[in-house]
């Protein structure tokens, strides 16, 4: 194990895969020379040229549509947009065509792409460079959906979303990108997609998150680990296809349970899970209603404070697990 | 054409003004102290100014991200753009909106874009308006060279040429799209060859030459108004700092800046202001002295004023 950033693990996966596989290339805006928005490619231009680390115009509906036109003729492209917030104008190729193509003709194709997206506010760059869009592609039936939120976790699933024949939405949290974790080093290292990981085991309360949210669940939960109440916390990591068997085992462990996303809340991923949970047996293990925490139902807004105050805060999860508990 | 010394005045006022309010803003993302990302027209004050000063009261502008000297050209107060970069409630937008969207719907600002290519639309829109209310009025809508190559560039010029919609598409080309040069990104050297394919009329100018575009867009805004349909004008120009915050601008060479900045758009008018008699150096330094205190109140303005109120979070989602 090496210890190395989220965005450092994510370079190092597509690194590794790109050696292995020419058919493996990179489309998107200013990642050559640039490195893109965030840096994250900056560098594997020099190890793989300009053919493979393809510098795009300005043009999602085509750069996300090439990419599945590439998919289903023996490429496996990788794309990536500045912001997760573009993807709205290479939906139809994303919801229309590629998540589509393999269903509608009857099974005879194959779409192995995947599409990077930095999600999430944080920034300060408002409404239009912030959102978290992750329930959108949940809904379409055909599209695998990854939220990664640590790097070794980065790593070893952007590697199996890559060997994936499917399109693959993989969502990357700006904030994340440079906070550091162990990473495993072997190139043969992947973690499969449809797996949750259990990150801190717990008696009382199933709190179950993704992505940039993680860190403070585990925060919360170490600080109420004092108080004597024990949380045991479910990384999903794959929102499609959710593991379903961890959330409703330690739901039956714990008899209750608590949802926290930076997503706004409604229409939000944290629905299905309440779902999953109540039209399943762990339904008659709750000893209180399920509790969602996320964002407020709002557009994200640039000044500082308000921008904070529109996702959870660790203080907002804590409140939440004590409503939970009657406190 | 004559153009009136007054406004030639006022065209040299806004853009010394947005020259100085972009070195303040850059001096204050270097320093760290202020929130957001931004993008700054330093280099490029003559075709964002002088195209907004060549229109009349009740037009429209569409703007993009790099969007200061359009708001400033538009009149908008210095003081609420301030206010809004620095997040605060005074604001053009309430401290919501940040450097990417800065609007006044009274002046016909219809506000910058963080979208690339989010406005060609919207100025679509918006000229169908004029021409179904028979308003006279017409729209200006800002875009960059890689902006061309959104797919709503193209479905926009089409919808407007078909309808003869009252628009100018005004290509601010600064060689660049980030760090991709229109060399990489498209098979034209100039954006304004596209107007061939939606049949509508085309100009090439000196970006950098304020006489020069604010000329082109009176003859363009003529033409707009007498209901031939959208125009495209290309003004050439450079933007001089990085594109966003935190750019070490790798893609280009020194020299190439180097080489526009002896073409820096404010010499070159206030030297055609003095040559020409409009303006003698004190004039010209009462000018620019001015728009440099505008700065210090505004920025004095910015700091002094509260942060919206919590409740605030929740207000305006919907009418
Ligand atoms: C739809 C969309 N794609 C990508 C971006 C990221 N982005 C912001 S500005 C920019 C470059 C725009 O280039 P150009 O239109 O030439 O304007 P300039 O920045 O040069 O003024 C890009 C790619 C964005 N904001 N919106
Ligand atoms: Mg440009």
């Amino acid at each position: 194990m090496k210890e190395m950033t989220y965005s450092e693990a994510i370079r190092l996966a597509m690194t590794e895969e790109m050696r292995k596989d020419e058919n493996i290339f990179i489309i998107g805006e200013d990642i050559g020379i640039y490195g893109g928005t965030f840096g994250v490619t900056k560098g594997m231009i020099d190890e793989f040229g300009e053919e493979r680390i393809k510098d795009a115009p300005i043009s999602e509906a085509a750069i996300v549509g090439a990419a599945a036109g590439a998919a289903v003729t023996g490429m496996r492209p990788i794309v990536e947009l500045p912001f997760l917030d573009f993807i709205t104008i290479g939906m139809d190729a994303l919801v229309n065509q590629a998540a589509k193509m393999r269903y509608m003709f009857g099974g005879n194709e194959k779409v192995p792409m995947v599409v990077r997206l930095p999600g999430g506010s944080g920034t300060g760059a408002a409404a239009q460079h912030s959102q978290n869009l992750e329930a959108w592609f949940c809904h379409v039936p055909g599209l695998k959906v990854v939220a990664p939120s640590t790097p070794n976790d980065a790593k070893g699933l952007l590697k199996s979303s890559i060997r994936d024949d499917n399109p693959v939405v993989f969502i990357e949290s700006k904030l994340l990108y440079n906070t550091t974790g162990m990473v495993e080093e072997d190139p043969e290292f992947t973690i499969p997609l449809g797996k949750a990981d259990i990150k801190l085991e717990g008696s009382d309360i199933s709190l179950i998150t993704y992505g940039r949210m993680l860190k403070k669940a585990l925060i919360v939960a170490k600080e109420l680990a004092k108080e004597n109440i024990y949380i045991e916390v479910i990384d999903l990591r794959t929102l499609a296809p959710l593991d379903k068997d961890t959330i409703i085992q330690s739901v039956k462990k714990t008899g209750r349970a608590i949802i926290v996303h930076e997503a706004v809340k409604t229409g939000g991923f944290g629905g299905e899970i309440v779902a999953t949970i109540a039209e399943s047996d762990a339904f008659d293990f709750l000893k209180a209603p399920i509790i969602r925490i996320a964002g407020v139902d709002i557009p994200i807004p640039h000044n500082k404070e308000l921008e904070k105050a529109a996702v959870p805060s660790e203080k907002d999860i804590k409140a939440g697990i004590y409503r939970l508990l009657n406190k | 054409m004559d153009i009136s010394k007054d406004i030639l005045l006022e065209i040299y006022d806004r853009m010394v003004t947005t020259r100085f309010f972009s070195e303040r803003i850059n001096e204050f993302f270097i320093k760290g102290i202020m929130h957001g990302t931004t993008h700054l027209s330093v280099g490029e004050e003559a075709s964002g100014v002088a195209s907004c000063m060549a229109l009349d009261k009740g037009d429209y502008t569409t703007s993009t991200h790099r969007g200061h000297s359009h708001a400033i050209g538009r009149g908008m107060e210095v003081i609420k753009i301030m206010a809004e970069l620095f997040g605060k409630v005074t604001g053009c937008s309430k401290g919501k909106g940040g450097s990417m969207h800065l609007a006044d719907f009274d002046k016909g600002h219809l506000g910058s874009n963080g979208v690339v290519g989010g406005g060609f639309a919207i100025a679509t829109g918006a000229a169908l308006t004029q021409k179904m209310k028979d308003t006279g009025k017409i729209v200006l809508c800002f875009f960059g060279d890689g902006a061309s190559n959104e797919g709503s560039f193209h479905e926009s010029l089409n919808m407007a040429s078909v309808w003869k919609l009252p628009v100018i598409f005004f290509c601010e080309n600064n060689l660049y799209g980030v760090s991709t040069p229109v060399s990489k990104s498209m098979n034209i050297k100039d954006v304004a060859v596209r107007a061939k394919s939606y049949g509508i009329p085309s100009y090439i100018i000196d970006g950098n030459d304020a006489v020069e575009v604010y000329k082109t867009t009176r003859e363009a805004a003529k033409y707009c108004r007498s209901g031939q349909g959208p125009v495209i004008i290309e003004a050439k120009t450079y933007r001089y700092l990085g594109h966003s915050k935190s750019d070490e601008c790798e893609y280009r060479c020194a020299e190439e800046v180097n080489r526009w900045k002896k073409k820096d758009p404010i010499i070159i008018f206030k030297n055609y202001l003095i040559e020409n008699n409009i303006a003698n150096q004190i004039e010209i330094k009462r000018i620019e002295d001015k728009a440099l205190k505008e700065i210090d109140l505004a920025v004095e303005f910015a700091k002094n004023s509260p942060n919206p109120p919590l409740n605030a979070l929740t207000e305006d989602v919907y009418a």
